[in-house]
């Protein structure tokens, strides 16, 4: 059972992520975690502002079991099956969040300088974390769909759409990634 | 019965989140500087394994538990829509390292700053469901 404390491997995870999706789906569902987002302001009565909200939220109401779920998997998985939280990622990759400030790479499972405690009363973490959300969840429901329901179900279902969407979320991954930071950081 | 079903496979989604470190801000980093395989491998696997069970339901009329056929909804053809909103979620996506399933699991996880990116990730939601008919399709 050792190999469960440590951070499972890549094709384990990939072929996980698989099975859920396919669990999903015997099950009549499909595999996309963004929509929760729209089904939680159609609960909190978007759909007295516009049409876009107005619909039965009782019928995706399984899309919150799954939120639901993977909030206590993220609780199990961080306090019970980790002997140790580090993201040993690339060297280099460290060496270079160093030089941008990023003292916690190596060392953490998030970056202290975005996600530690502090957080909450620093102006600019407060305002990345904030635009970085808005951007998530306005483009999400933009591009229909996120990670799950592009990346994995749609090309998983040859679609073009989710193809070009996959694009996009590169494009702007690799212009935050290598144009942004050296302004923000 | 159901609800459980659901709750079952979120946990298992939520630990395969945390425990594959596809919810760690720094494996999103790494992987928009081309520096690891990790992020790449889960991906190409998730893909590789799901195409193949996707065509298998589809070839052989695979029908669901309760016995109702399954329908892959073809999605609506388009590009603005999924190369614009594609690139928005990039940016937010590279900046906070976190995507709308991850989010959770990292709130359970106990990272409570992450409170914050889902609240405005509902309030861009929000934003798009207002703006929608002004935006290019």
């Amino acid at each position: 059972m050792n190999f469960i404390q440590e951070p499972w491997p890549w094709y384990i995870s990939g072929f996980a992520i698989a099975m859920i999706m396919l669990l999903l789906q015997l099950l009549g569902k499909k595999f996309g975690m963004s929509s929760n987002l729209k089904t939680i302001c159609t609960i909190c009565g978007a759909g007295k502002q516009t049409d876009f909200f107005k619909f039965d939220w009782k019928t995706h109401r399984w899309n919150l079991y799954v939120v639901f779920g993977a909030i206590i998997g993220g609780y199990i998985a961080a306090h019970f099956m980790s002997n140790d939280n580090t993201v040993l990622i690339n060297p280099n990759t460290i060496t270079h969040l160093k030089t941008i400030g990023f003292e916690s790479a190596g060392t953490a499972y998030l970056p202290t300088e975005l996600f530690g405690i502090h957080s909450f009363s620093d102006l600019k973490t407060l305002f990345l974390l904030f635009v970085g959300g808005l951007f998530v969840g306005f483009g999400a429901r933009y591009a229909n769909g996120c990670t799950s329901g592009h990346a994995i179900s749609g090309l998983s279902n040859l679609q073009r759409p989710s193809l070009i969407a996959v694009i996009g979320f590169f494009i702007g991954g690799l212009v935050m990634t290598h144009l942004l930071f050296p302004l923000i950081f | 019965m159901r609800t459980v079903i659901y709750i079952v496979i979120g946990i298992f989604f939520g630990i395969t989140m945390y425990k594959s470190e596809a919810a760690s801000w720094f494996r999103i980093y790494e992987m928009f500087r081309f520096e690891s395989f990790h992020m790449y491998g889960i991906i190409g696997t998730a893909l590789f394994v799901g195409t193949a069970t996707t065509f298998i339901i589809k070839r052989f009329n695979i029908k669901s538990f309760y016995g109702a056929p399954i329908k892959f909804v073809p999605k609506d053809k388009g590009f603005k829509s999924y190369l614009f909103g594609g690139v928005i979620f990039g940016l937010g996506w590279a900046l906070v390292g976190a995507c709308p399933g991850p989010m959770y699991t990292l709130l359970g996880a106990g990272f409570s700053p992450i409170i914050i990116v889902i609240i405005a990730a509902l309030l861009g939601t929000l934003l798009y469901g207002l703006f929608k008919e002004n935006l290019p399709h």
